[in-house]
């Protein structure tokens, strides 16, 4: 029963996802008003599910890839939120929420929600380290979001052939600048993290180590390589995404019972 | 109390029958006041566009009002009093559905074309502020706006572009957001460019620089738009600073090359560059689409986007058709209902 917010939720991104493929097919999408409402409900759902799980284990709900995953989940909806508006980015919804449904549907029926037989210490500054972490892996993933529709909408520019869903998508200048930004925001976000570790001197296998600052020094070097252009950016924004779901999975499979 | 109406529009009448009848607004109190004082008619709208011009008639008896309508036309253009061939004469559920068409875009010259509606608001307007309108015409002009506007809401109608200007702009909107901060160049001071500049000009596009092989047709337009004209020779030096270039030459050859643009692209990764070619033979070559950042349209992609949008427009007619047919048989039932309250004052 305690993942029963955590079930609505995804249904919630489900729902949401279906409606705006509904309307756009009827050509009567109206951005902002289901997206925007679905994901502030999912939102809601996923914070009551996160802070029952935190007080039933005593500890910041990151213990295993299933909470790691959720925390992952919770990170992406609540930037939507914040930036979503921010940026007029109408259609961003679309393309997260089944990103959302994704995650949240693998953590659901993957088995991979295995309590830890001993927890370590509490430590505020481990668990901060571990959620802005996740956060920044929500910011890389919303530029994964808007790499993909950038590359959408230029292929229909290019191609010219441009679907029901061209007119409805954000300008791709507008994308260009979202995805720096986010990346930036990311970035900005897992140095803190890696910072934080840093500071409290988090015991890592040496694997992940070299991973995590491999990553971060290619966020870097993208971010300051200006002549690359959006469309290399937008590019690597996805890849380095995936790339990065897989660093989390390697992390926690390293890193079991560290936390 | 039936209502009737009497017109004639651009799919009846040419354009010079069309201008003997349009009444300008100076005229349109004296003509309302006119048209109330005729036998049967109680209530009175005048629309006249560039388009179409309506006259709209509430009167108890509805033989007597369309006798009246038509003299009153008919006096108008100068002729016999008989209605002419352009007039079409609409009165019961027809004169109903006919104005929600029109404010719906349905009747217009390019289907879903939303200035109707604030023209037929103006009219309506200008008819309540002389008088001419109560209770029944005030209802049905009202119900007829909000029909206009479910219509717009609830089916694609006016969504999507029609012509090769709005296709320019709306492509020109995809690619840059708010086109305040643009520049643009048009290379050939030809009619075409020119439209295409001035559309780009409504959205407020930041500058416009204007290259001829002609230097003095180039300073007369570029006058004309508040642009800069500049020499042809110099204009390839400033492919570096502009978003947008129109292309519109008589060359027999391609004049913007890939090589001319590469470097120029190259320079400015993250500036993107919004080509439209439309001339032919065509000014601009095939391969410049193949640069990052760079999009080329001709006019034959244009034109066929445009296409596009209007054939989504026309698949959407039969929606909005039924839509309205649903609020002709309420409003006709509220009129009917309403007919025993002879005359009356009270606003809808």
């Amino acid at each position: 029963m305690d993942r029963l917010p955590l079930i609505l939720s995804t249904l919630c991104f489900l729902l949401g996802f279906a409606a705006t493929l509904a309307a756009l097919k009827s050509g009567h999408y109206h951005p902002r008003r289901f997206n925007l409402g679905m994901m502030a409900t999912g939102l809601l759902l996923q914070t009551v599910f996160l802070v029952g799980r935190g007080q039933a284990i005593g500890h910041c709900p990151l213990t295993n890839l299933f909470e790691a995953l959720v925390f992952l989940s919770w990170s992406i909806a609540l930037l939507y939120i914040l930036i979503g508006p921010a940026y007029r980015l109408s259609l961003l919804g679309m393309f997260t929420e089944p990103l959302l449904f994704l995650i949240q549907t693998v953590a659901l029926l993957a088995p991979i929600d295995a309590l830890h037989p001993v927890f370590p210490p509490h430590s505020p500054w481990l668990e901060f380290h571990a959620a802005v972490s996740m956060m920044a892996y929500g910011a890389f993933a919303m530029a994964g979001v808007a790499g993909v529709m950038y590359l959408a909408q230029e292929r229909q520019l290019k191609t010219r052939r441009l679907g029901t869903i061209f007119f409805q998508m954000p300008p791709i200048t507008a994308l260009a600048t979202a995805n720096m930004r986010l990346l930036w925001s990311g970035l900005l976000l897992l140095s803190v993290g890696q910072a934080s570790a840093a500071a409290i001197r988090v015991k890592v296998a040496p694997g992940v180590l070299i991973w995590g600052g491999a990553m971060w020094f290619s966020y870097l070097l993208l971010l300051l390589a200006r002549r690359l252009g959006p469309r290399r950016v937008a590019i690597f924004s996805v890849v380095a995404f995936v790339l990065s779901v897989a660093a989390l999975c390697l992390l926690n499979h390293f890193s079991k019972g560290t936390m | 109390m039936d209502i009737l109406c009497l017109g004639l529009s651009h799919r009846t009448a040419h354009v010079d029958v069309r201008e003997r009848f349009a009444i300008p607004e100076a005229e349109l109190a004296r003509a309302l006041a006119t048209l109330t004082s005729l036998p049967g008619i109680a209530e009175a709208v005048i629309v006249s566009t560039c388009n179409r011009v309506e006259f709209y008639a509430a009167g108890p008896d509805a033989t007597t009002a369309m006798c009246s309508l038509q003299q009153f036309a008919a006096e108008r253009s100068g002729v016999a009093p008989s209605i002419p061939d352009p007039f079409f004469a609409h009165d019961g559920t027809a004169s109903i559905a006919h104005l929600f068409r029109v404010v719906s875009g349905l009747e217009s010259m390019i289907i879903g074309e939303t200035e109707i509606l604030g023209q037929v608001k103006k009219a309506y307007a200008a008819a309540a502020a002389a008088g001419s309108t109560s209770r029944n015409l005030n209802k049905f002009f009202q119900r007829a706006f909000n029909v206009a506007k479910e219509v717009r809401t609830q089916t694609s109608i006016t969504r999507g572009p029609v012509s090769v200007g709005s296709v320019t702009v709306d492509l020109a909107e995809k690619i840059f957001g708010r086109l305040a901060s643009c520049h643009v160049m048009i290379l050939g001071a030809g009619e075409t460019a020119e439209l295409t500049a001035r559309a780009l000009l409504s959205r407020g596009v930041k500058s416009i620089f204007v290259a001829n092989r002609t230097y003095e047709r180039a300073a007369a337009l570029a006058a004309e738009m508040g642009g800069e004209a500049i020499h042809f020779e110099e204009s390839e030096r400033r492919y570096r600073e502009i978003d947008i270039l129109v292309s519109s030459t008589a060359a027999p050859h391609p004049i913007v090359t890939h090589d001319k643009i590469a470097p120029v692209m190259r320079e400015r990764p993250e500036r993107p560059l919004f080509v439209i070619d439309l001339a032919v033979p065509r000014n601009v070559e095939p391969s410049v689409n193949d640069i990052e950042g760079a999009y080329l349209y001709d006019i034959d992609s244009l034109q066929s986007i445009a296409n596009q949008g209007m054939e989504v427009r026309r698949q959407e007619v039969t929606h909005c058709e039924q839509l309205i047919s649903r609020h002709v048989n309420e409003f006709h039932q509220w009129l009917g209902a309403a007919r025993p309250q002879k005359s009356g004052s009270e606003p809808a």
